[in-house]
């Protein structure tokens, strides 16, 4: 085999359908595979943290149908990593049986399922601490200390390209992986066919996200990534887009800090000497992409704990006077859920848009606020019952704060609601961490089942 | 030349989650003159971005020039994770406007 060749329609499918225009374009390419990342810890800490996805299952749906319907007429494997946004073992379960029910819906011949869990046991983690491995913190984040881990609720491993190497050899069509790395996928069907981990790697970071590696910028259309011993060619099969060197280099920034390295569990990608040399109108042709093996593996997790129950209330403000002196309302506020509720056990928070309800603490015009401005409130407590008693008094009393020079004596701020409403429950973000493994198999239990008459 | 915004020479600026605990800022230019530019001006520099931003220079964790693409790119760390309650910017996705109006000498 010289090159093998892969589309990619969605760089995180069901978070919106991918475009059936340029993926019936990238069918008609004659891929290899079919293949898309459908998570992100861009999407926050609560769908991990309380099992549910964000992408409704429309979506998912859509996208999963696209898919498999072409790769079983062409023939093909298909590759979805990630599923349901956070990869949990509810998530892998729910892609596997919309699989199951397309294929018997559209009656599709036999076809071999394969399928991977990524969720990490606290009980597995905590022994493992309590022998003495170190589970690092990334990016700011201390070791994991057990009290963290107390603190949490679901835990997930992010798989790198073993399993899906291994599911391949074991003959599946069709693969749902747990939470991945989005160029695992990739980069697995192509180590898997004997092609160089430097541009196999690469093949998989540059299709990672789909039409984001092309210009003009556009969403959810699809590429196509061809790869061959050493280099890798990707083109854009939306007519109207093309990958461009500015717009394939550019991409290996996107959502890094480093533009020149990717860490895998098993190693790290190079792109300090990649070269990008534009081919044709659409295609951009890559080489250099270097891939480092790493004496052990680490493997990253990420894990998610409830923080409590939550509502949010909101109000304006629109006296320029009141506006000045927004900070006291809210200390007013403030001071009442105090003598409530005490001084701990609960978290209120104030956006104040207008001023620096986006930015916070970075915003360089926090001085200089509208000429009106609208609060959002979240109070955070145990129970639902004390989160909209907390919330409410954090909002209502706003109304009634005590400004001294103030001319309008009814109320200090507007109610578009006079209510509070429930949200989501609040989670945080406890485990960005790593750790180590013997075996890139290890924490990822595989399956493999004939679908199909 | 005369003067010019950031905004009026870059083709892209645009801040992005990297990780849960970093927002990452990219400032792509359409051709070298103007990425050239903009790096002799030093209008972009871990002080610079810092004091715009009204940060410790710490909370920088990367300051790149990035010629393969023309861009200059800096992350900076979050004060709590994204996506905890009260954050306001779980993408960090709105974060880049203060960059557009920066004055680039000619």
């Amino acid at each position: 085999m010289q090159t093998l060749r892969i589309i990619c329609p969605n760089g995180h499918l069901g978070f919106a359908p991918l475009r059936t225009e340029s993926f019936q374009l990238g069918v008609s390419a004659a891929p290899d595979y079919i293949a898309a990342d459908s998570g992100s810890d861009d999407v926050g800490p609560v769908p991990l943290g309380s099992d549910t996805s964000t992408s409704p299952l429309a979506w998912q749906r859509h996208d999963l149908e696209q898919m498999l319907l072409a790769s079983r007429k062409l023939g093909v494997p298909m590759i979805i990593g990630s599923a349901g946004d956070t990869g949990s073992n509810s998530r892998v379960d729910l892609y596997v049986a919309i699989i199951r029910e397309l294929a018997a819906q559209h009656g599709l011949k036999k076809f071999r399922l394969g399928w991977f869990y990524s969720e990490v046991d606290k009980a597995y983690l905590r022994r493992r601490m309590q022998a003495g491995e170190i589970v690092q913190g990334l990016d700011g984040y201390a070791d994991l200390v057990e009290s963290e881990l107390d603190a949490t609720d679901r835990i997930v491993a992010m798989a790198g390209v073993h399993p899906y190497v291994e599911l391949l050899r074991r003959g599946a069509d069709v693969i749902i992986g747990g939470r991945s790395s989005d160029a695992a996928l990739f980069a697995a069907a192509a180590l898997h066919h004997g092609f160089p981990a430097d541009t196999a790697y690469y093949l998989g970071k540059v299709l990672e996200c789909a039409s984001f590696c092309a210009e003009p910028y556009g969403g959810k259309e699809t590429v196509l990534g061809v790869v061959s011993h050493d280099d890798v060619k990707v083109t854009a099969m939306l007519p109207a887009q093309r990958c461009t060197v500015a717009s394939v280099a550019g991409h290996a920034m996107y959502e890094r800090s480093n533009p020149y390295e990717e860490l895998f569990a098993g190693g790290r990608l190079e792109m300090t000497e990649c070269r990008y040399e534009q081919v044709d109108e659409r295609t951009t042709r890559v080489t250099g992409s270097r891939f480092v093996p790493s004496p052990r593996i680490r493997v990253k997790l990420e894990g998610s704990g409830k923080v409590g129950e939550r509502f949010v209330g909101m109000c304006g403000i629109r006296d320029p006077y009141t506006i000045a002196h927004v900070d006291e309302v809210i200390d007013w506020a403030r001071t009442q859920v105090r003598a409530r509720f005490g001084d701990g056990g609960y978290e209120l928070h104030y956006k104040v848009y207008g001023r620096d309800g986006v930015m916070g603490d970075l915003e360089p015009l926090r001085d200089r606020p509208g000429h009106e401005l609208f609060i959002l409130v979240q109070g955070v407590a145990p129970t639902r019952e004390m989160a909209e008693e907390l919330t409410l008094t954090g909002v209502r009393q706003m109304f009634y704060a005590r400004l001294p020079d103030v001319k309008g004596t009814a109320g200090s701020v507007s109610f578009p609601l006079d209510e509070v409403l429930p949200a989501s429950a609040a989670y945080r973000w406890t485990l960005n961490h790593t750790l180590a493994v013997d075996d890139g198999l290890e924490l990822f239990p595989l399956h493999t089942a004939d679908v199909g008459p | 030349m005369s003067t010019d915004t950031l905004s009026a020479l870059a083709k892209t600026i645009r801040s992005k989650n990297a990780g849960v605990n970093k927002i990452t800022f990219d400032i792509i230019f359409r051709d070298r003159e103007n990425y050239e530019r903009v790096k002799r001006s030093r209008v972009l520099t871990r002080a610079s971005v810092a004091a715009l931003y009204r940060i410790p220079p710490e909370r920088i964790s990367d300051f790149v020039e990035y010629d393969p693409a023309y861009a200059i790119k800096f992350t900076i760390y979050r004060l709590t994770p994204s996506g905890s309650a009260g954050d306001g910017d779980i993408f960090g996705a709105q974060q880049y406007a203060p960059l557009l109006d920066l004055a680039v000498p000619a």
